[in-house]
């Protein structure tokens, strides 16, 4: 398949890693944070932490919009469906969200109107063709997925499609890095910059982590290669002391990022002053909500929505896994209490959290898989 | 899509019921791990007697010969696909259960459960595609039942088959037979039942030339019995749940390991790149006319030239190989020197967009 296969090159890949190990061969550990929930998918789909020298250690990052996602937004986004009746839409990755009721998917099981779509579009269509009753598009993501919604909500009002509204929880990339790299506990050498959210808002908004953090950012590929590529190029800032900001996916990733895009946002979000973030808090100026000129398409306007706060299962230790202070492994509900069928944390949800990519990936040994993940603390 | 009911094997069947799950979910459906803690938690604790191994049909002794009993019920949306149909699907369904199993598909129940207000039209066609698939697959239908639900209680029409067939003799199957060192035969690509049916749900727009593999599997089969029956241990269709779940169950039911080389596994270019967009996992996927068959390695190659000089068997392949340990688990290993564990699929796959 081109622009794939290239890219899983077994040869080139052995090659990359041989070099990477040759660029890490000094006295000293290099942390190095994929910000981004795909990296972190990727790597553990392809193995390619098992590629690197002991003494490269990767660290998973807050880039992963179902991880980050509170509990209480899910609630109220169901107690729309619920209480209002609404047919509730969104992506097939929050279909397995734990709220305090449950799932999306679970409530579908009850009868409630939970459908899944693959656009926003595809819910604005829904409700052009059922006239009669209201549709919500629970929208989540980063930058990556906004456009998609802020297009959709223009397109709502092109059209007069009064039925239909976004309950936004898009969340902005910049101030979760900013509290990752604020956090007093902090320890990471480098940054593998997301490579979706910079297609659309490019690569120049990372410099502030080089120069005010003195941290080195390289934007990366999916790709067993472009990781690979982007670790290396990592490493080479760090063993000669540079710290920049580099675009390994350039092929995708314009520096500028993309215009129209951006208008888009511009358009139809603004920032709110505060958003709850799952196990990192509340984080200034981190998240989108909808325009007052929208207001009509904007679900928190129209159904005025429950401001439902529901504290994240003491036990469970998303927050310090988040940031890079424990690994998923060492959480004490990881792989007993918490498993991809029956999560606790949002990270054990979706195959992009760090916990659910990780959970096959401690040796089980021949015992049953949740017994021996906990026995291999 | 298919229905397996009794089928997830092997293991628990002796303990009381012990079914926690405080309502049913559509992933009790789906052929994963909810699917199979229903079935060995709750049904076969309180239906099965005794020490029954459950495999893709039962066998039942009568009048001295080894009868080989399986259902199947089929619900799919929409009721038409490109490749196939329910109709066919349902007739496919249920003689792949009883091919896999060892056993010459024979005769056929088929029950309807039709909803009021389905065109006349659609229900002949299905009927009409059942008939032709069921002659073509070799059984007779040999009698069944109608029931019909009002509008709204059903999408369309659900059906379900009843199979019975005759063992052969050539084939003695069991998880208990799989050795370490043993192969991992699979008939031919995998993930095109699954993928044509998410696209031909209209939610998502793609240009794709996707048909069902929807096929009966005997004539591949008989095939490989004959060339290589001593050297088969085990077979399965990996229909819901994919080859990841089917192998999984195996691994459990074994308590061996799955070594899977991934490249090894035939997949269609266009079934990959559905997945790579969707974030699916090809292994995860539905297939309704391949089966997954464990050979004894001196029987692989013979086993292997069998099924590639079969019409339809042109890209059987050798997937992996059977370890003694990390048991009860499968491991995808790539060309490139790493592995990832391969689990079994929970709930539906659903696409990973943001």
């Amino acid at each position: 398949m081109r622009y794939v296969d290239e890219f899983r090159d077994p040869g080139l890949i052995r090659r990359a890693a041989e070099q990477i190990r040759r660029l890490a061969a000094v006295d000293r550990q290099f942390r190095i944070m994929e910000v981004c929930g795909g990296h972190t998918h990727a790597i553990y789909r392809f193995g390619l932490d098992e590629l690197l020298p002991p003494n490269v250690e990767l660290i998973h990052g807050p880039g992963c919009p179902v991880c980050v996602l509170p509990m209480g937004r899910v609630d109220a986004g169901l107690s729309l469906a619920v209480d209002h009746g609404v047919i509730f839409t969104s992506f097939g990755d929050v279909m397995r969200v734990p709220g305090r009721n449950g799932t999306p998917l679970q409530h579908m099981a009850r009868g409630i109107d939970v459908r899944m779509v693959y656009s926003p579009l595809d819910a604005l269509e829904i409700a052009r063709r059922e006239p009669d009753r209201h549709v919500v598009f629970f929208a989540i993501g980063f930058e990556t997925t906004a456009p998609s919604t802020a297009l959709t909500i223009a397109r709502a009002r092109d059209l007069g499609v009064a039925n239909f509204s976004v309950l936004s929880n898009h969340v902005t990339i910049l101030p979760a890095i900013k509290a990752v790299l604020d956090s007093p506990d902090m320890r990471i050498d480098g940054f593998i910059g997301p490579g979706h959210v910079s297609t659309v808002i490019g690569s120049r908004p990372y410099r502030f982590i080089a120069s005010h953090y003195r941290k080195p950012v390289v934007v990366s590929g999916f790709e067993p290669l472009d990781l690979l590529h982007g670790i290396a190029m990592l490493l080479r800032q760090l063993r000669e002391g540079r710290a920049e900001v580099e675009n390994q996916y350039a092929r995708v990733v314009p520096d500028d990022g993309n215009a129209p895009a951006l208008r888009a946002l511009d358009d139809v979000f603004e920032l709110r002053t505060f958003f709850e973030w799952r196990g990192l808090g509340f984080i200034s100026h981190s998240a989108l909500k909808i325009r007052q000129r929208y207001a009509p398409w904007d679900a928190e306007r129209r159904f005025d929505v429950p401001t439902i706060e529901v504290t994240d299962p003491v036990a469970a230790q998303c927050g310090e896994v988040l940031k890079g202070v424990l690994k998923p492994h060492q959480c004490k509900l990881f792989g007993t209490e918490c498993t991809p069928e029956r999560p606790v944390g949002a990270l054990m949800v979706s195959s992009e959290g760090a916990c659910a990519a990780c959970f096959g990936r401690v040796d089980r040994g021949t015992a049953a898989p949740g017994a021996a993940a906990a026995g291999a603390l | 899509m298919a229905g397996r009911i009794l089928e997830a094997s092997g293991r628990g069947r002796t303990r009381a019921a012990d079914f926690r799950d405080p309502q049913i979910e559509m992933a009790h459906g789906a052929g994963g791990k909810a699917t199979r803690r229903l079935i060995e938690t709750l049904v076969a604790p309180l239906l099965l007697e005794g020490e029954r191994p459950l495999g893709d049909s039962a066998f039942v002794g009568v009048g001295g010969q080894q009868i080989a009993m399986t259902a199947d019920t089929f619900v799919v949306r929409p009721l038409t696909f490109p490749g196939g149909s329910i109709g066919t699907l349902a007739v496919h369904g249920t003689v792949n259960d009883l091919a896999v199993s060892g056993a010459l598909p024979t005769a056929l129940l088929v029950t309807f459960v039709l909803e009021a207000g389905l065109p006349g039209p659609v229900l002949e066609a299905e009927v009409r595609a059942m008939g032709e698939a069921a002659r073509a697959a070799g059984v007779e239908i040999v009698g069944g039942d109608t029931k019909v639900v009002e509008h709204g209680r059903a999408d369309g029409m659900y059906v379900t088959t009843a199979g019975v067939g005759v063992r052969d003799p050539r084939a003695s199957l069991s998880a208990a037979a799989v050795r370490p060192g043993d192969r991992v035969l699979l008939s031919g690509p995998i993930g095109d039942h699954g993928t044509t049916v998410l696209l031909a749900r209209g939610q998502v727009s793609f240009d794709a030339e996707l048909r069902s593999d929807t096929r009966s599997v005997w004539p591949l089969v008989d095939g490989l019995l004959t060339a290589a029956g001593a050297g088969v241990r085990w077979m399965r269709d990996p229909t819901r749940g994919g080859v990841a779940t089917a192998l999984h169950e195996l691994a459990e039911d074994a308590r061996l390991g799955v070594a899977l080389h991934e490249e090894q596994v035939p997949v269609r270019d266009e079934v990959r790149g559905v997945c790579e967009i969707l974030g699916l996992d090809p292994l995860h996927i539905a297939n309704e006319g391949q089966f997954l068959a464990i050979v004894a390695p001196e029987y692989a190659d013979r086993a292997l030239s069998a099924l590639r000089a079969l019409p339809g068997g042109e890209a059987a392949a050798i997937i992996g190989d059977i370890r003694e340990t990390p048991a009860a688990v499968v491991i995808a290993h790539s060309s490139y020197g790493t592995s990832r564990v391969v689990d079994m699929l929970v709930g539906d796959p659903l696409p990973r967009i943001c």
